[in-house]
């Protein structure tokens, strides 16, 4: 396929600070470790980087990498903050095509994250000086009425969703259960060592209904970085190669305006996942585990259906029965996601799916897991997404 | 109402470009979203081209102010410390019969007790000497 970025990339370290609620680390310091860590993993050198995607966010800047790692001839950067949380997935496929065309060779994504110790998402959302891209709307027309957290423009799209499919709060609650069980299995989650039951979830309180407390994400600290380059430079290197058979980005529309949508669940993802499906030349029901940004509960489960493992409309009864369990038919966020393990935007997403198809998982693997996704969801509901095959 | 600005302690728009004739519309009773004068299109929140075909030529519209609840949240815990004194309270987004959505509170009802396509109808709070925000109470069918 002329122009296509499959399997012309691959994603060679990988690193992850300690995540926790409170740091004693500077942001650059928590990228610095992750990075390194990634650096290492891979086998390189910090001056072997020439290009530096930051996704967005939080306040390092490529720059403040370059002059740590003494890289005196940067090549490339770019910053993704239209993707809003997407950022993260979005970046690799930025690196997918800095490399496929020759501007670099070896891309780091260095992503920090200070949800518990630095400004609260919901206090950025309808500052213009955040920089989030939809805060003049919600600044104007929502914050006027108290509504300018994601939980609560996000729960309107949850409540349109059961009142037209008649998803319960059964069906959400088994995502949260599903991904703390699974977060009891990663040495690195900060909800490791706090069990919990679907009747701890039924039994938290409403933050926004319809979501309780457990239908929302952690607010952590910590910090994740990724190394991508060519096939040809992976095989002197020190990890097995992951490829990028697949990946893409999507905008809802309008962007900026939940409420005026034709529908509420049509989302970037739903353009995105099949261009991802259809270059890496394979389906939804092809993938051997899936890593979906879990904000909050119902966005996963509008993941899921949008990116095609179900209808839509049919993903409550999708994530029932152990299906979306380690050892199930399709195993979903595997280390605990943004709900059990830590929220640093779905970067620890894509480690976590490179740790399972380098088979590295321990106790969390997916038995001879080929092929897994990660998606990625930001904003008031970008998507991007990866297919990535062993 | 409020006396100023100061005593009401809630966030207000930024009164300017559109934003600030939406509301100052609201201050004279009227409701009114952009419409195209070229293909009829209803569109908020507001932006300077229609999306379907890319007319600059607008105006103000009015609507009669009646419609429907089409979805909502209930906050129950305090994520602005502004509005600490009115939980639980509901976001809702109303659908107007002429079709554009907002968003807005529905007022002297439990929110609780929304239901979807529970018809309601516009009133103007004069939260400010300056600013008057459109909300909506139910009506009996």
């Amino acid at each position: 396929m002329a122009g296509s970025l499959k399997d012309q990339t691959c994603i060679v370290g990988i690193g992850e600070s300690k995540y926790s609620r409170g740091t004693p680390f500077s942001d650059l310091e928590l990228g610095l470790q992750a990075s390194m860590s990634a650096i290492e993993d891979a086998g390189l050198k910090p001056r072997d980087i020439d290009a530096i995607v930051i996704p967005g966010g939080f306040g390092t800047t490529a720059g403040d990498y370059a002059a740590c790692f003494g890289i005196e001839d940067l090549r490339f950067t770019a910053s993704l903050e239209e993707m809003g949380g997407a950022m993260t997935v979005c970046a690799v496929e930025t690196a997918a095509m800095a490399l496929v065309s020759g501007v670099a060779n070896y891309v780091l994504i260095p992503f920090v994250a200070r949800w518990y110790s630095g400004m609260k998402a919901r206090e950025g959302t309808s500052n213009e000086a955040s920089r989030i891209p939809a805060a003049i709307a919600v600044r104007d027309f929502y914050m006027p009425y108290g509504m300018g957290a994601p939980p609560q423009y996000y729960s309107w799209m949850c409540q349109r969703h059961m009142l037209e499919f008649g998803t319960t709060h059964e069906h959400l609650g088994t995502i949260a259960v599903t991904m703390r069980r699974h977060a009891q299995l990663h040495p690195n989650a900060v909800m490791r060592d706090r069990p919990m039951s679907l009747d701890d979830y039924m039994n938290s309180r409403w933050v926004t209904y319809p979501y309780h407390l457990l239908d929302c994400c952690l607010e952590t600290d910590g910090a994740a970085a990724v190394i991508v380059t060519t096939p040809e430079r992976a095989r002197d290197l020190k990890a097995r190669p992951v490829y990028v058979a697949g990946i893409a980005s999507g905008h809802p529309y309008p962007a900026h305006e939940i409420p005026n949508r034709r529908d509420m669940f049509t989302i970037g993802l739903t353009h995105a996942a099949p261009r991802a499906f259809a270059m890496a030349g394979v389906t939804p029901q092809d993938l051997d585990f899936a890593e979906i940004y879990d904000c909050f509960t119902f966005q996963t489960l509008q993941q899921i259906e949008e990116m095609g493992l179900c209808k839509r409309g049919e993903g409550g009864p999708f994530v029932m029965g152990g299906r979306i369990e380690v050892g199930g038919e399709m195993p979903i966020n595997t280390h605990g996601g943004l709900l059990s393990q830590a929220h640093v935007c779905a970067m620890n997403h894509i480690v976590e799916a490179v740790c399972q198809l380098r088979h590295d998982a321990d106790l969390r693997q997916v038995k001879d897991a080929q092929l897994g996704a990660v998606c990625a969801w930001g904003g008031h509901g970008h998507g991007s997404i990866a297919v990535l095959r062993r | 109402m409020a006396s100023d600005a100061s005593a009401y302690g809630k966030p207000l728009p930024l009164m300017r470009g559109y934003t600030k004739e939406f509301y100052d519309f609201c201050k004279k009773r009227e409701l009114r979203f952009q419409r195209c004068s070229q293909c009829g299109a209803w569109r908020h929140t507001p932006r300077p081209m229609c999306g379907e075909c890319q007319s600059l030529q607008w105006k103000w519209e009015k609507v009669a102010g009646k419609g429907k609840v089409y979805t909502w949240t209930v906050t129950f815990q305090p994520l602005y410390p502004q509005f600490k004194a009115e939980v639980p309270y509901a976001g809702v987004i109303v659908e107007l019969d002429e079709g554009p959505r907002m968003v807005s509170w529905v007022t002297g009802i439990d929110p609780m007790q929304l239901k979807a396509d529970m018809p309601v109808e516009v009133w103007f709070d004069d939260v400010t000497p300056e600013v008057t925000i459109p909300k909506f109470r139910p009506v009996a069918c």
